[in-house]
């Protein structure tokens, strides 16, 4: 098993014909992902890499059973393509886009809240890689080839740091279950607490990895969530001990603003919930890997 | 983006927030003048800078006639303000603002920020104005009323009155205070604020409620639908490198240290800043080029951190995705062969094709030192900077 994804889940993208989500939709399909179409308003009736386009999300989900939906829309557009794929009954959306504004945020998760908590649309993103489950499917922008299938969940707010830390791991030999970027933006769909949820309940994962960074509130809620809630080991490094307070570090939500956010008070607060910290980004890895030896003993 | 006090005033106003008479002044002349035209015995003059702590600082003087109102300005003008919030190498005082001085009854701190937890726009308050809110927050927690807005509907008026009478407002004020709540989030929420501060809005001792310090910071990205806010920048105010790296798409921030990096991914640029200070040396930036490590950006990056002369080694550290690390490796070596860095360069590239790349480097017949691993990087980055490496390197001498 793996959670929001696996080798049933029907995918579009939407914003399929531009240069960049075309060529990742080729790599989605390479990799093994059921891509079933796109979506582009006015371009309905197009093919891209073979699958059909559609003018809505609508009309792609009632044509071709879509349930998940990868987001390749231009910043200005995509709060309002992210909330046509909840209202089109989409079960999982990944939002790859990179500076959507924060105030459009706050509406796409104040809009999906109309939906009862069951039939809500779970979004992970926006400004993220994207979520892969090993061997099975990928959905977003990650190379495929340095994720061995395996027993890890990784939850990560950067790219190419969690690229970091599943090539550590398959340096190891070890393999993830599923790997789900959440973003680095300050408002963002799914939180560390949200998808540790998942992982809690998936029992294919033995092992959660998060890898979190300065800025923002959600490491000290997955804190205060593993405490009470989750069996599972949890490793976790946090990026930005170097950091200087009130300074955005490249992600919109990389910024030191109030107590509690910054690296070392973030290791502190996950230490104390009972989690193991890799000290540094080169021992995530093998952290991970010294705490499967003692769970399995 | 930050904006002036003298700006943000004027935006508020535009929404109903009251502001006391006030003018921009360039030079000591005009502001003597400014004050002239606002008429009254009493004025403020401000310096504009882009930071809080202003008054602490000495860029706020209270002045009871033009000549010291020339005088003031005189001694601001051109001048560094250093407070607490713009670092040891201050900001440059290019602008002053003259303000009639108000009769202060009360001072009250008002905040609108994102807040991350609800993920809402919330209300700051506290009756304890005049202070810092981090001061607050440390010594009267108690004085602070919080409340968030429902998106659908935004601010509605009994939350505004709640917030007044919780800041022991006078019912007479009630009013006033509520059409000024509704402006500061109406602007906020119109404008794609990400912070609205006023510290302190005064009740005056004849009963208005106005806006004595004003600071707004705007969402960067939502600048494209609001020209009118994108206008106001001041580029005196941002650090000259941040603002031409932004200018260029790259995401920058400069540091104290001596040891440049170039990465790509914001949080791999910090992790690999972290490694760097494990490894006993200082980073000198922060710097993400992005996802794709084009020779064009990877050639502006080097430009960029060479342009910092404290400068004494450089880490480029690449993951390559999709960009495979033969393309990066050949981007590394056309841009050394462009830009001129006279310091060791460490490079480290992972992912897919790292062999390729590696033989692209060795072949290159630049004198670069490689690394495979992220620590390796770190402690030959740290290691070249200290200049204690391996001759066989051709590392050229640490400037």
């Amino acid at each position: 098993m793996s959670i929001l994804l696996d080798r049933e889940s029907k995918v579009i993208v939407q914003g399929i014909t531009g240069k960049i989500a075309r060529f990742h939709t080729k790599d989605m399909i390479e990799y093994g992902t059921n891509v079933v179409g796109g979506v582009v308003p006015g371009k309905g009736g197009e093919t891209v890499e073979g699958v059909p386009v559609f003018n809505t999300v609508k009309e792609a989900v009632e044509a071709t059973g879509a349930n998940a939906s990868l987001v390749f829309v231009p910043p200005p557009f995509a709060a309002d393509s992210i909330m046509e794929a909840a209202d089109a009954g989409i079960n999982y959306c990944v939002c790859i886009t990179d500076g959507i504004p924060a105030q459009d945020m706050i509406r796409v998760k104040r809009y999906m809240y109309r939906y009862p908590k069951d039939k809500r649309m779970i979004l992970t993103g926006p400004n993220c890689a994207g979520t892969i489950s090993p061997g099975k499917a990928l959905l977003g922008i990650m190379p495929g080839h340095i994720y061995l299938p395996g027993t890890v969940g990784i939850i990560g707010r950067s790219g190419t740091l969690g690229y970091e830390a599943a090539a550590q791991l398959k340096e190891l030999g070890l393999g993830v279950s599923t790997s789900v970027g959440i973003g680095g933006d300050p408002i963002n769909g799914s939180s560390f607490k949200d998808i540790l949820e998942w992982f809690e309940k998936d029992p294919e994962t033995e092992v959660i990895a998060m890898i979190g960074e300065i800025g923002g509130p959600q490491e000290a809620e997955a804190a205060d969530y593993i405490k009470n809630h989750v069996t599972k080991p949890v490793v976790a490094y946090v990026a930005g001990l170097t950091a200087p307070k009130g300074r955005t570090m490249g992600h919109a939500g990389a910024i030191i603003s109030a107590f509690g956010e910054s690296a070392s008070e973030k290791v502190e607060i996950l230490s104390a919930a009972g989690v193991t910290v890799a000290e540094n980004p080169a021992v995530i890895g093998e952290t991970i890997a010294s705490v499967m030896k003692k769970n399995a003993a | 983006m930050d904006i002036h006090e003298y700006q943000a005033k004027e935006v508020l106003s535009n929404f109903g927030v009251t502001v006391p008479p006030g003018a921009l002044a360039y030079s000591p002349e005009q502001a003597a003048y400014r004050a002239r035209e606002l008429g009254g015995d009493r004025w403020i003059v401000k310096a504009q800078v882009h930071a809080g702590g202003r008054g602490k600082a000495g860029g706020v003087k209270l002045c009871n006639s033009e000549a010291e109102i020339y005088e003031a300005t005189e001694n601001l003008f051109g001048k560094k303000l250093v407070t607490h919030q713009t670092g040891p190498e201050g900001k440059g005082i290019y602008r002053v603002y003259v303000e009639g001085a108000v009769p202060i009854a009360r001072e009250i701190y008002l905040g609108f920020v994102l807040d991350r937890s609800s993920q809402r726009v919330m209300i700051v308050a506290s009756s304890e104005g005049g202070m810092e809110i981090e001061e607050i927050s440390a010594e009267r927690p108690e004085s602070i009323v919080r409340s968030t807005v429902e998106p659908a509907v935004g601010l509605q008026d009994f939350q505004a009155r709640e917030i007044a009478f919780a800041l022991g407002i006078e019912p007479a004020m009630t009013q006033q205070m509520v059409r000024t709540l509704k402006g500061c989030y109406q602007a906020f929420s119109e404008l794609d604020a990400t912070m609205v501060e006023i510290n302190p809005l005064v009740v005056t001792s004849d009963n208005r409620v106005i806006a004595l310090d004003a600071k707004m910071t705007f969402d960067d990205n939502a600048l494209f639908r609001h020209p009118q806010i994108a206008e106001l920048r001041d580029k005196s105010q941002e650090d000259p490198r941040e603002a031409r790296a932004a200018d260029r798409g790259l995401s920058y921030v400069g540091l104290e240290g001596n040891i440049g990096c170039i990465v790509n991914g914001a949080g791999l640029a910090m992790a690999t800043m972290d490694t760097i200070k494990l490894a006993g040396g200082e980073p000198a930036n922060f710097l993400d080029i992005g996802g794709g490590a084009t020779p064009e950006r990877v050639a502006k990056a080097f430009r960029l951190v060479m342009s910092d002369s404290n400068v004494q080694a450089v880490l480029v550290n690449i993951f390559a995705g999709i960009n495979r690390c033969d393309w990066v490796a050949e981007g590394v070596v056309q841009a050394l062969k462009e830009v001129q860095v006279d310091v060791p360069v460490v490079v480290r590239l992972a992912g897919t094709n790292v062999e390729e790349g590696q033989k692209i480097l060795a072949q290159s017949g630049l004198p670069l030192i490689r690394a495979t691993s992220l620590m390796e990087a770190a402690e030959r980055a740290v290691g070249a900077w200290k200049n204690d490496l391996d001759q066989n390197t051709r590392v050229r001498a640490v400037k």
